[in-house]
């Protein structure tokens, strides 16, 4: 599919979706929007993909939403047409992995779409920050919630208060991204994981996404509970029969997604 | 400040000789504008510092704040070291080729930090290097004090910082602090022989390999061989590698385009 936007492309089990507006640092405005939202469809009725990828380029994955475009929206205008909320759910609720190949600025909306990413893999010249605040307003695309979630309370607040970013091997270290390597990589790394996640079976690996994101929101005993029917489940696949022969008969597992 | 392309090197002069090139604001900004345009240039495959009249550089010029101490007031060190010296050394860190500095005279203070950020050090018999913070009540910057544990170890680094006494390029030779010293009279031209090699060199491969060992210094070894083998990755697909295992198979030399 052709897009103004974005650009897609399909390799192996993986679907890659670069964000493609050089000229203003791949900042998200309501075309780009859209055209995520159609892509991830896109992707998500495709069963040749079992995993998606999510890059910008080595500059800038996104430097947020573009401010030009918002500055003229009232409330009300934001709060009937949702603004980028339809892209948020969409990605949140997106069944299939996605890894996110950071690299430049990842700020802003674009932080917010990293983090609905499952794994974020990050090259060296990675900046990553909710400036919000220097604008006169806050994260609006769960920023807030996400970070928290993901860094912890104080080092969420430290970012949010001050709008400053931070680098790579911090991010790193706060467990917000899985991988720092050099700027050439970021993109073949992420297209790696991309492809091993799509060697697993996809009834399980949907399982196992649903499962973590639910971690996120239940109380444990609840949580196990949710967990152990999904585990349950997965003794009704075909992968889970063709994954446990393999295994005892010393091969390589052929996944179906049955 | 002076600049001047010859045969793929770019030179750097610090060019203030009646200041001993102390740094004022105007130097710092022109030092910063230099090694954007070396970065940008592909012409400039090499980078030399050097300093014009005897001293290579004595660092920030207190003379500049002269006023301001004398009214009492004090100056806002952490804010000059933020706007102008940490640029410097972390754009010479930075950049993806190899920067040689010429050390023509007397190092002092941020000048040993310009000095030590660069790639390579060559020296004139004449040299010393100053850790002279301690002398003014000051305590080591522009990264004089992550150079020196790492190249002369904890122990010296405490000695050259604690005391403050001038260091002799006998002695700084000894320590890795320098790696040649020249008679003075052949200095520039045997910094010009290095630069102009290096400028001859694979300069991605150059690049990559500045990238390697920045990243290893301040990694565990299990860090330092994955970024390794990603630099390796890139390394390998360069023109110049090719050109270089052509030429070893071919029993000449290679003959590298910087690519």
């Amino acid at each position: 599919m052709e897009y103004g936007t974005i650009i897609t492309t399909r390799q192996g089990w993986t679907g890659t979706i670069k964000l493609n507006r050089p000229e203003a640092m791949n900042a998200l405005n309501s075309q780009m929007v859209k055209e995520l939202i159609a892509a991830l469809d896109d992707f998500d009725r495709d069963n040749t993909i079992r995993c998606v990828v999510i890059a910008g380029s080595e500059r800038a994955f996104s430097a947020g939403a573009d401010i030009k475009e918002m500055a003229g929206m009232t409330a009300v205008q934001m709060a009937m047409t949702g603004h980028f909320f339809p892209l948020w759910d969409r990605v949140g609720r997106f069944p299939k992995p996605i890894v996110g190949a950071l690299s430049g600025f990842v700020l802003g909306g674009g932080l917010e779409l990293a983090m609905s990413c499952d794994v974020l893999v990050a090259s060296e010249t990675t900046q990553l920050g909710q400036p919000e605040i220097d604008i006169g307003v806050m994260p609006g695309g769960g920023g807030t919630q996400r970070l928290t979630r993901a860094i912890g309370k104080y080092k969420a607040m430290e970012m949010i208060l001050t709008g400053r970013r931070i680098a790579a091997d911090e991010a790193k270290t706060l467990g917000l991204v899985s991988k720092v390597v050099p700027r050439e990589a970021y993109l073949s790394e992420a297209l790696k994981i991309a492809e091993e996640i799509g060697s697993k079976s996809p009834v399980a690996i949907r399982q196992a996404k649903m499962a973590v994101n639910k971690a996120l929101e239940m109380g444990l005993s609840n949580g196990l509970d949710f967990e152990r029917e999904l585990f349950y489940l997965l003794f009704a696949s075909e992968d889970k029969d063709e994954g446990m022969k393999a295994f005892m008969e010393k091969r390589k597992p052929e996944f179906k997604g049955k | 400040m002076k600049t001047e392309v010859k045969n793929g090197v770019m030179w750097i002069t610090l060019n203030r000789p009646e200041k001993l090139n102390a740094f004022d604001g105007q130097m710092g900004d022109d030092m910063l504008e230099s090694l954007k345009e070396a970065e940008k240039s592909s012409e400039v495959r090499c980078v030399v510092v050097t300093g014009e009249g005897r001293a290579f550089s004595v660092g920030e010029d207190l003379n500049a704040n002269k006023g301001a101490y004398e009214g009492g007031k004090p100056v806002l060190l952490g804010e000059v070291l933020k706007r102008k010296y940490n640029p410097i050394v972390q754009r010479i860190r930075r950049m993806e080729k190899p920067v040689v500095a010429s050390i023509n005279g007397v190092t002092a203070g941020a000048g040993l930090g310009l000095a030590l950020a660069c790639d390579l050090r060559a020296a004139s018999d004449k040299a010393t290097f100053h850790e002279a913070f301690i002398k003014v009540g000051l305590a080591p910057d522009s990264g004089t004090s992550f150079w020196l544990t790492r190249i002369v170890g904890l122990a010296k680094a405490m000695e050259i910082g604690l005391l403050g006494e001038p260091v002799d390029m006998t002695m700084a030779l000894n320590l890795g602090l320098v790696n040649w010293v020249f008679p003075d009279d052949r200095l520039r031209e045997e910094v010009t022989k290095i630069s102009e090699r290096l400028a001859k060199g694979p300069t991605r491969a150059l690049g990559l390999t500045k990238r390697a060992l920045n990243r290893a210094i301040v990694v565990d070894m299990d860090s330092a061989l994955e970024y390794e083998t990603y630099l390796q990755d890139v390394a390998g697909r360069t023109a110049d590698h090719a050109e270089g295992v052509k030429a070893f198979f071919e029993k000449r030399d290679a003959k590298f385009n910087g690519n």
